[in-house]
């Protein structure tokens, strides 16, 4: 296979487009990424040891969250791509909420009702539509 | 009538155009498009684990608050780290590849490469650790020691040995008649707070504790997900590798660096699962 020669195959042919494919990230951009990640992955770890009930699930899945957008927008670069591959990816995105939370609500909904009596410690369990009694 | 175009020979198509493609752009396009549509079939795969994971924590978060005290939160973080650096060095071989820096190139793939390695030799750790301490699924869950740190809430424990479950209230006429499958698991769904101790199910080679019904199933999960984003790393060296032998060939640069973007795209992708797996498994409680 013959080695690349991308530059002057480009200028012989006279391409119309230009000489690289695609947007090159600076590398203080990537380099930022990085100490950003790396200070969040510091954070979700410190905030695991603060014992703050309900919230420390919401915490760490917020944080997530931010280092998979850092990720997402500039390692894999979608913040500079055709914008259909950004919705190509959130409608993927639109799928996984979609799942999660209706199976959630599923089992948030019935488990107390499939057999009457026999989970009396989800009484108080909120249910989407009015209190169940 | 006019006189027919003088016969201008075409310029010849760069060695990496493949014939079903009119040009380099096209190209690079068209695999773009469909490594990201790859890309969000991986994500639907591990969402259905995730989804399992959500379901069962919420059912049953006693078992995942007791249970995930047994994960190294050190080599957890480790790993998060090593696989951060690693999308790094991708990302910086992609930048290298567009810029026609070969010897760069080869030089951050072969460290993103090692990190992978690197990453599969903290997670043998892990396992041989959880191995040798009984920490494995269903039947051959036979901890040697309670995780450390772990706390029994002592309004719970006295009612161990004599819960009895209710009688069952006739409901709109109807008899419910008590199952002889044993009790659910402490927890909202679970029926009553009862703790194991020294029951026939178990082998003798365990230590019998009190802790809550089956913490095995958080070892399910433990082992499917992060074994199958382990694949994924597997995976993702084998492409890494692949690419690196054809970037010593010098074969990539400005106008054809797809094979090095998409493999990255993919390590990417790896990495974005243990974003999500760390926190789930390491350190919630």
């Amino acid at each position: 296979m013959a080695s690349y020669s991308g530059v002057e195959t480009a200028a012989a042919t006279g391409a119309v487009e230009p000489a690289g494919l695609g947007h090159v990230v600076p590398l203080g951009v990537l380099a930022a990424v990085w100490g950003g990640l790396v200070v969040l992955t510091a954070l979700t770890v410190a905030a695991a040891d603060v014992d703050l009930g309900n919230l420390n699930l919401y915490i760490a899945l917020a944080i997530a969250g931010t280092k998979a957008t850092l990720v997402v927008l500039y390692f894999m670069h979608l913040r500079y791509d055709r914008p259909f591959l950004l919705v190509v990816f959130l409608g993927c995105l639109g799928f996984v909420v979609l799942f999660i939370s209706l199976a959630l609500t599923d089992a948030r909904a019935y488990a107390p009702s499939l057999v009457p009596g026999q989970a009396p410690a989800m009484k108080d369990v909120h249910t989407p539509f009015g209190t169940k009694d | 009538m006019t006189e027919p175009a003088a016969y201008t020979e075409k310029p010849a198509d760069p060695w990496h155009l493949a014939h079903h493609f009119s040009s380099p752009q096209q190209q690079f396009d068209s695999g773009k498009l469909g490594i990201w549509l790859f890309l969000t079939t991986e994500i639907l795969l591990f969402s259905g684990l995730f989804c399992a994971y959500a379901v069962f924590r919420a059912n049953h978060p006693e078992i995942f608050v007791y249970a995930h005290a047994y994960l190294s939160k050190p080599l957890g973080a480790l790993n998060t780290m090593i696989l951060i650096f690693s999308s790094f060095t991708m990302a910086s071989a992609v930048r290298a590849a567009q810029l026609g820096q070969t010897r760069w190139l080869v030089r951050l793939l072969a460290v993103t490469l090692f990190c992978g390695g690197a990453f599969l030799g903290v997670k043998f750790i892990e396992y041989k650790a959880k191995w040798e301490e009984g920490l494995l699924t269903g039947g051959d869950y036979r901890p040697e020691a309670p995780p450390p740190g772990a706390v029994v809430p002592p309004e719970q424990k006295p009612a161990a040995a004599t819960a009895k479950p209710q009688a069952a209230a006739p409901v709109q006429g109807l008899v419910i008649e008590r199952s002889s499958i044993p009790p659910a698991a402490v927890g909202p769904s679970g029926l009553s707070p009862q703790w194991l101790a020294n029951t026939p199910a178990h082998p003798a080679d365990r230590w019998h504790g009190p802790e809550p019904y089956n913490v095995q199933v958080f070892f399910s999960f433990y082992f499917v997900m992060t074994g199958l984003h382990g694949i994924h790393v597997l995976g993702g060296m084998g492409a890494i590798a692949w690419v690196l032998v054809r970037a010593r060939r010098g074969e990539f640069g400005p106008r054809y660096f797809s094979p090095v973007d998409f493999t990255g795209l993919y390590w990417h992708l790896v990495d974005l699962i243990w974003i999500f797996l760390f926190p789930l498994l390491y350190l919630i409680t």
